[in-house]
């Protein structure tokens, strides 16, 4: 790949007319938030109806913005709107500023609109809960955060919508605070993306250093000046920062734990938003990338990685909600590497974060109905034959696993073969290994996913005969209206978005203003007519393997162990947590308690010896106030001859 | 007349009276010896104002004179209170205040 490519920089215009509401996004989400979390009790009768309302307002304001957006000239679709100066010291100078261009409008209706859909099924989904309204606050503070994380025009901005969206995930991760693994998952995923937020922290730091500015537009038009080596370091930190967020090697072993929150939550904050939030850092600051194919390769080769890992895991799971996760996992994997090619992928990874936010946010709405007819229980081992009991649930189910498996012509075969080609298109070892991984990776995609399907729907009703945790007979149901009616549209759009949004290259062009034409994936290792077939080939491989290891033998309702090593590595999630331990959280634990035994043992010590010495030797030196007054007469004779002599001494001498 | 007599006699009572101090316990005793104390000096204040023909050392005697009187007032009364009190009036025996 060229190392360096120029990046043509739109103008920027003043936000007239109906993008002048722009603010409105972010302060109808946070007025929501605001109020619900400060009204107390007296919202609980209508809170969450308040919480839809304000995220579908926003989407309203969103979709008014994006059809006054798409009459300009492409050119002009790039404006900004300045609401106060934020920050001022000395040479800093940060708005409170919103840049609406195609990308981050894309990003505002994925947001409000899958947002708007998955309030509206946390209507029913929380509604046993007796802390609905709170639920909804801090849900109403995700899609807040997130706004002004996609809408912010600086990187101060950026960071600022960053640890917002990061203070919700927590929030809701421990939801159920009561429980120890909820507790704990919270905190992971907290301290992890406290490690991409510290590579997100410096690589501000160094922009500032270099540029003297924190601006999209004037960073990016004075990329140029940095050296080689700041500006892979920028682009090497920014990834750090995205892999964090977006649960990429090596810090992905978060996102699985996050499973501990509520389903909604999965769906909304940890499938279709917030882990998106690295894909859009990284196609945000193209123009950087542009610049360094070190960075792009980087790029491209932790999203291989990735996308390898969570397809494996997948594979071994039986916990229905963290199948979903490593899948999503790994799909993001396939977006980082789509935008880790370059012109080539940054429109493609945006494709495929759009279908799989309409395709994932649909199965994790479909897995949390499952669970809410099971009893809350996650263990597939469980299921079985639940496709006659619970017909909508298992229609939209289906057609989001057909959308994420490729099947030809849902949204996920237009999006994945399409990275799949460009990945191919690089040159050299890069397009087989990129290529051949990510093909290889799809018919896993295809394995576990049919997996899922055949223990979840298919086959013997194996919950008759068991009883959940709580030792509850099982009751399948399908769910009320207002959560198969959001899972029902999301299937819609998996089913469409992806024909959709590549008709005559749609969003290619509407993303062009921010991320360059879509540079057509030329030559490279296999011919582009092939691909396509070579995939649907490889993920029908997958779902065949699948129906034949599982879908024809009845499945245990017990673990089978032991197991072979393969599977055994991938159901301890491939010893990442034991790496972690190992090379982190252990040396960490052994250095505190160093420095503790130094503490206690130099530091206090000093003190300590110093306050005992000084006290022992006054102890001793008391002694001499004996209390007979001729001594003190004698000492003071003593001490006036001794001066008189000195005196003398001096004289005389 | 030589007025290194004076001096040679002031040093003497000095002395008695510093070794009066420190070896008597009776505290009238004590007091007188340092009564002594005093006038040796002013014995030495009043001849060293002879040699030099000058009245500042006669003044300073003049001063010590007065303090002496007053401090014979407020130390007899210490005396005499703490005998009332310990029926003693042993210097050695009022050693409460130690370490």
């Amino acid at each position: 790949m060229n190392a360096v490519i120029p990046t043509e920089l739109p103008d920027v215009a003043a936000a007239s007319g109906a993008a002048a509401l722009a603010w409105l996004l972010i302060a109808l989400p946070a007025l929501g938030a605001l109020v619900l979390f400060l009204a107390g009790r007296r919202a609980d009768a209508w809170g969450h109806w308040l919480g839809v309302g304000t995220v579908a307002a926003a989407f309203v304001v969103g979709l008014v913005i994006v059809f006054d957006t798409v009459g300009l000239d492409p050119e002009q679709r790039t404006r900004e709107q300045s609401l106060y100066d934020w920050i001022s010291v000395a040479g800093l100078n940060v708005d409170f500023g919103l840049r609406l261009d195609p990308l981050s409008l894309t990003f505002v209706l994925l947001i409000t609109g899958v947002g708007s859909l998955i309030h509206l099924y946390s209507v029913g989904y929380m509604s046993h809960d007796p802390g609905r309204r709170r639920f909804f606050a801090q849900l109403n503070l995700f899609v807040a955060a997130m706004l002004v994380l996609v809408l912010g025009n600086n990187f101060v901005m950026l960071y600022l919508g960053w640890e917002g969206v990061g203070l919700a995930s927590y929030l809701l991760i421990g939801w159920y605070q009561d429980r120890p693994s909820a507790a704990t998952a919270a905190k992971k995923a907290f301290l992890m993306n406290r490690v991409g937020d510290v590579g997100l922290a410096l690589a501000i730091f160094i922009l500032w250093t270099q540029l003297g500015t924190l601006g999209y537009t004037e960073v990016f038009e004075r990329i140029g000046e940095v050296d080689g080596a700041a500006l892979v370091a920028i682009t090497v930190l920014l990834l750090l920062g995205a892999c964090g967020k977006s649960g990429q090697f090596p810090l992905q072993s978060w996102l699985p734990d996050a499973m501990e929150g509520p389903t909604p939550v999965s769906a909304l904050i940890h499938a279709a938003t917030m882990v998106t939030a690295g894909v859009y850092l990284v196609a945000r600051c193209s123009p950087i990338y542009n610049l360094t194919g070190t960075g792009r390769l980087v790029v491209a080769l932790v999203g291989v990685i990735t996308l390898m890992i969570g397809a494996i895991i997948g594979c071994a799971y039986d916990d229905i909600k963290k199948v979903l996760a490593y899948s999503t996992v790994s799909q993001i994997g396939y977006m980082i590497l789509a935008v880790g090619l370059g012109p080539a992928g940054y429109a493609l990874g945006i494709l495929h974060l759009l279908t799989h936010g309409f395709f994932k946010a649909g199965l994790f709405l479909g897995a949390g109905s499952v669970m809410h007819a099971m009893n809350d229980t996650v263990d597939m081992r469980h299921y079985g034959g639940l496709r006659r009991l619970m017909p909508i649930t298992f229609v939209t189910f289906g057609l989001g696993y057909l959308a994420l498996i490729g099947f030809p012509f849902l949204s996920g075969y237009f999006s994945k073969d399409a990275i799949i080609e460009a990945a191919f298109a690089q040159p050299g070892w890069q397009g087989w290994t990129f290529g051949g991984l990510a093909t290889l990776a799809a018919g896993l995609t295809a394995f576990y996913m049919t997996r899922l399907m055949l223990m979840t729907f298919f086959g013997e009703r194996r919950w008759e005969r068991l009883q959940s945790e709580d030792g509850h007979d099982y009751h399948p149901h399908e769910s009320p209206t207002v959560m198969t009616a959001p899972m029902i549209v999301l299937a819609v759009g998996s089913v469409f978005a992806g024909f959709a949004l590549t008709q005559g290259e749609l969003l290619a062009h509407w993303l062009a203003p921010s991320l360059g034409e879509l540079q057509e994936a030329e030559g490279g290792a296999l011919p582009h007519a092939v691909i396509p077939f070579l995939v649907v080939a490889v993920s029908a491989l997958g779902a065949l393997v699948a129906y034949l290891t599982v879908g024809r033998h009845p499945t245990p309702v017990q673990r089978p162990e032991p197991v072979s090593l393969p599977v055994r590595a991938a159901r301890r999630d491939l010893y990442a947590n034991a790496i972690n331990e190992t090379l982190i959280a252990r040396p960490g634990t052994w250095l505190t308690r160093a420095l503790v035994y130094v503490d206690n043992r130099g530091v206090d010590g000093a003190v300590n010896g110093a306050a005992a010495l000084l006290g022992g030797s006054s102890g001793r030196l008391r002694r001499l106030q004996t209390g007979f007054v001729r001594s003190y007469a004698l000492s003071m004779l003593g001490g006036s001859v001794l001066v008189v002599a000195a005196l003398l001494m001096v004289r005389f001498t | 007349m030589t007025p290194t007599y004076y001096l040679l006699l002031s040093a003497l009572l000095f002395t008695i009276g510093a070794v009066g101090v420190l070896v008597r316990r009776n505290a009238i005793v004590v007091f007188m010896c340092i009564e002594l104390m005093l006038n040796a000096v002013n014995l030495t204040l009043v001849t060293f104002a002879r040699i030099n023909g000058t009245l500042d050392g006669q003044v300073m005697a003049f001063f010590v004179m007065v303090v002496a009187a007053a401090e014979v007032v407020v130390g007899l009364a210490i005396i005499t209170s703490i005998f009332r009190t310990r029926r003693t009036a042993s210097v050695d025996d009022a050693n409460l205040l130690k370490y």
